[in-house]
């Protein structure tokens, strides 16, 4: 009750912030399945530079993106230390491989600041803004494009 | 559970009434004159027509009761079932299913149809027999008068048993039925004896409603013989051990009687006497005593007259007991029966012919053997699958990094991986054979083409089946349909001659069709053959040329010759009718075989006829697959797809152009094509010697020799769908999961083949070296 409240008037979100490289960036917590170590993948044929082939998650064959390709800065090189965070976009379930999960932020929406207009690819797919948090800077991303990528370009 | 629920049960019964109906129908048409088919038969359209009742549909219950009529005469031996009369029924229990269909799913069926059947039918009924009317049957002519001296003599003579319970006789008087009427002088006097067999109540039918029915109809007395009842640890709970004695006066005569019994009449002994007239007199003697409410309950006020009280209340108890045992012990049996169906149904495919034929005999055998059985939901089947591939798939990570961190002494964990092993696998199996299903749905549909067909292009068919009860999943099933209608059309339009023309010849002017299934190696086989012409090669071989398909001097073996029908745009019926030859024809068959991961083949002798044989996978949630490696990849390529592999020696490489290759296989050439290459794994072709050769067979019947670098082994893969996260990868048909937890993707060989005739130089010069 008291939670929902709080929700309800200071728009606060819970966010799993991650980093790659030098940089950090966050998710919405919700659409997080799970975050697991870093398994080498199958690669598959044909498919774009970020996708970094498949791997078997309980079963299921769960692709494997590559964040850091994937918003233009240099590929993984992935080592054990590596995660994937299986997010979940609409119907389907994907995996990206980012350097380390960072953080848990619980922020209000007042917390984001807008974006300054960059010319960057990235920014204008994914980035929705920029959070400040003890004078690190995290950028908060939205992935529904990361799946409809997928598919532009695939097909 | 709402209307729509019930009535789409009463549909699936439907389908199994009608299965019954043509089968039981077949079976009188192979002569069959046993009593219990025409029953079987009867009891089919009758119960459809009692369920459309239930739900108002008119159409439907107005045919049935035709239909129903016609049977019943056959049924009373009125009317002999020769062949004409059977073709009729045929034919009605072919409207008949499309009435249900049409009740379904909406739509109509052609009323002209159905009229013309039911003057055939009602032609029938009245042609020899008098007057039989459904609605008011005549009674049997009385039997000379004999009094009541027959009826019952109550308490005096009732015995007494071990627990000194007597049994007391009770009249209905007094509940439910209608005030029965002071009966009239020509009122009929019936004597019946009401004796259930077990399977009364294991059906579910209850003795007791049965009996409040027969009171509606007539003023009754009624008197219960217990004189079968065992002691209590003798007992079985599920047998009958009363039966009821019954005088009854009644309008409706012996035929309002037996209509009460009418869907218990096959589980029970049912003897009914008529009496002539009755007097007064003898009608107040033969009143009962006492009436006593008829209901299980009623034990107990009985039981207070007595002194015996316990031990009856014991007996009471064991009776309802009882009852509800034999509830709950049919529930019980079926799913047992289920379970234990399917565990050595799927260790022993090899053995299962054989036990399929048997119960095929059973069954034919008469007395309606079939397994009892459960509905499920096909989800939860799959979902099912889904969660033992898992489980297989863990089970062999597991004992991957068992072997992988081994320790000495560690034997004890070995033992245990290896009974998990084996336990996984069987589970694995048996949960394949739940979605297994005999193949006999779709052969008896194959029954009724072969009727239409044989009908509208004037020849005489026989169809025999043989191994229906043969196994195979419900997909292949379903998707085995199609390409076998197209089939039977063909070998009835095509294969078989005129009646006339096979007499001039010496053949009986009837035709056979025979449709076969059985298991082999792993894989169901399903063999059509005909008795007609065979295959023309001379005017296939002519065809081909004109299609360009061949050229002249293209010098083909009977085989090849017999292939080319697979062949696509290829038809050789000289005249394009309704029923076969529109130039779509056995390449379709033979796309959608292949799609099923099956292959097809033919066989013919001129003039003795031809046979198809198809062999296809028992089930399509695994494949058994070739494992390779691919420049450092690990691929599954569809061992259906394999036609032999080889290590290509340098000589038998010929460069063809810029950048083709190929490869000589017993002078024959065959483009060879790097797989690595046509997926993008590597930038350079390989050199083919350091590989092996894979020679493929492709949809379109053109063979490659597809190139990867190592052959891991042969492995059953559980399929997995790359779709479901990401999208279609051309190339690639679907993913698996090996033993080390790793995805492998299985090859698109048809894919593969496509891409790599992009490249060639496009001729078709496939064809010379197919089949």
């Amino acid at each position: 009750m008291t939670i929902g409240a709080k929700n309800l008037t200071k728009g606060a979100r819970e966010l799993i912030a991650f980093r790659i490289g030098d940089q950090e960036f966050c998710v919405n917590i919700m659409i997080v399945r799970e975050i697991r170590g870093w398994t080498k993948a199958t690669p598959m044929p044909h498919s774009p530079h970020y996708m970094m082939g498949v791997i078997n998650l309980r079963g299921a064959v769960l692709p494997i993106i590559d964040l850091s390709l994937r918003l233009g800065m240099k590929p993984a090189e992935p080592n054990p230390r590596h995660v994937i965070i299986v997010v979940q976009i609409g119907e389907k379930i994907v995996g990206l491989l980012v350097d380390a999960v960072s953080d848990i932020l619980s922020i209000t929406d007042d917390n984001i600041q807008p974006i300054p207009e960059v010319s960057a690819e990235f920014v204008r797919a994914f980035a929705r803004g920029i959070i400040a948090v003890e004078g690190r800077m995290i950028c908060l991303l939205e992935l529904d494009a990361l799946v409809q990528g997928n598919e532009s370009e695939a097909a | 559970m709402d209307m729509n629920e019930i009535k789409e049960i009463f549909f699936q019964e439907c389908e199994e009434q009608l299965a019954e109906l043509e089968s039981g129908l077949l079976k009188m048409n192979d002569g069959d004159r046993d009593p219990e088919t025409v029953n079987a038969v009867f009891r089919a359209v009758h119960s459809i027509k009692g369920g459309a009742g239930a739900f108002g549909l008119d159409d439907l219950v107005a045919f049935a009761h035709v239909f129903e009529t016609t049977l019943d005469c056959v049924r009373s031996n009125k009317l002999d079932p020769g062949p004409e009369v059977l073709k009729t029924m045929l034919k009605s229990a072919d409207v008949l299913a499309d009435l249900t269909a049409a009740s379904r799913d909406g739509g109509t069926v052609d009323p002209s149809r159905t009229s013309v059947l039911v003057k055939e039918l009602e032609a029938l009924a009245n042609g020899q027999v008098p007057a039989p009317t459904a609605e008011v049957p005549t009674p049997v002519a009385p039997p000379a008068p004999k009094p009541v001296a027959a009826a019952p003599k109550p308490v005096a003579a009732a015995p007494t048993d071990e627990s000194g319970f007597q049994p007391i006789p009770f009249s209905f008087d007094d509940f439910g039925g209608e005030e029965a009427e002071a009966p009239a002088m020509e009122i009929p006097l019936c004597d019946v004896v009401f004796k259930p067999r077990p399977e009364l109540y294991s059906k579910g039918n209850e003795a007791t409603l049965l009996l409040r029915d027969l009171s509606r109809i007539g003023e009754m007395s009624i008197y219960c013989d217990m004189d079968a009842l065992p002691p209590l640890d003798q007992m079985d709970p599920e047998g009958a051990y009363f039966f009821w004695k019954i005088s009854i006066r009644t309008e409706k005569g012996e035929e309002g009687v037996r209509s009460v019994f009418e869907f218990a009449e096959w589980d029970c002994d049912l003897e009914v006497k008529v009496h002539e007239v009755a007097t007064e007199g003898e009608e107040d003697e033969e009143l009962p005593m006492q009436p006593v409410p008829f209901d299980l309950s009623a034990l107990d006020d009985i039981e207070e007259d007595h002194d015996h009280h316990e031990d009856h209340a014991d007996h009471h108890e064991e009776v309802a007991a009882a009852i509800e045992a034999a509830k709950v012990a049919t529930s019980v049996i079926s799913m047992a029966a289920t379970t234990q169906q399917a565990a050595p149904a799927a260790q022993a495919a090899v053995a299962k012919p054989a036990a399929a034929a048997a119960a095929g005999n059973a069954e034919s055998s008469g007395s309606g053997g079939a397994n009892p059985t459960i509905r499920v939901d096909l989800d939860r089947v799959d979902r099912l699958i889904n969660l033992v591939g898992e489980l297989v798939i863990n089970q062999a990570m597991l004992s991957q990094s068992v072997i992988a961190n081994e320790t000495s002494g560690a034997t004890t964990i070995n033992t245990g991986l290896e009974e998990l092993q084996q336990l996984t696998r069987e589970i694995q199996d048996s949960v394949m054979a739940i979605r297994a299903q005999p193949v006999k749905p779709v052969f008896q549909r194959m029954s009724r083409i072969v009727r239409e067909v044989a009908d509208m292009v004037g020849k005489s068919v026989r169809l025999v089946t043989e191994g229906e009860n043969t196994e195979v999943d419900k997909t292949v099933i379903d998707k085995l349909a199609e390409p076998l209608t197209h089939m039977i059309r063909n070998a009835v339009d095509h294969g078989l001659e005129m009646p006339e023309k096979r007499a001039a010849l010496g053949k009986n002017p009837e035709g056979t069709v025979k449709l076969s299934a059985k298991h082999r190696s792993g894989r169901i086989v399903i063999e059509l053959s005909d008795d007609g012409a065979g295959i023309n090669r001379e005017k296939v071989r002519q065809k081909a040329i004109d299609n360009d398909l061949i050229t002249s001097e293209t010098n083909l073996s009977d085989e090849e010759i017999d292939n080319l029908i697979f062949h696509p745009g290829f038809s050789t019926a000289d005249k394009i009718t309704d029923v076969s030859g529109r130039g779509v024809g056995m390449d379709v068959v033979k796309r959608s075989i292949q799609a099923l991961g099956g292959r097809i083949n033919i066989s013919s002798r001129p003039g003795q006829g031809s046979t198809f044989t198809m062999s296809l996978p028992l089930t399509l949630a695994v494949l058994d697959g070739m494992v390779v490696t691919v420049a450092g990849q690990t691929l599954v390529v569809p061992l259906t797809a394999i036609v032999e592999t080889l290590q290509p020696e340098a000589s038998a490489i010929h460069s063809f152009g810029a950048s083709q290759r190929l490869i000589s296989i017993r002078d024959s050439f065959c483009p060879l094509v790097d797989v690595g290459r046509i997926l993008n794994f590597r930038s350079m072709q390989a050199n083919p010697t350091d590989g092996v050769a894979l020679l493929v067979e492709s949809e379109s019947g053109g063979q490659r020799a597809l190139m990867v670098d190592a052959i891991q082994g042969q492995r059953q893969v559980v399929i997995k769908s790359l779709e479901a996260n990401y999208t279609h990868v051309p190339g690639i048909a679907a993913a698996t999961i090996l033993g080390d937890g790793r995805v492998a993707l299985i090859l698109d060989v048809d894919a593969v083949v496509a891409a790599s005739r992009g490249q060639a130089l496009g001729g078709d010069g496939a064809l010379a070296a197919a089949s």
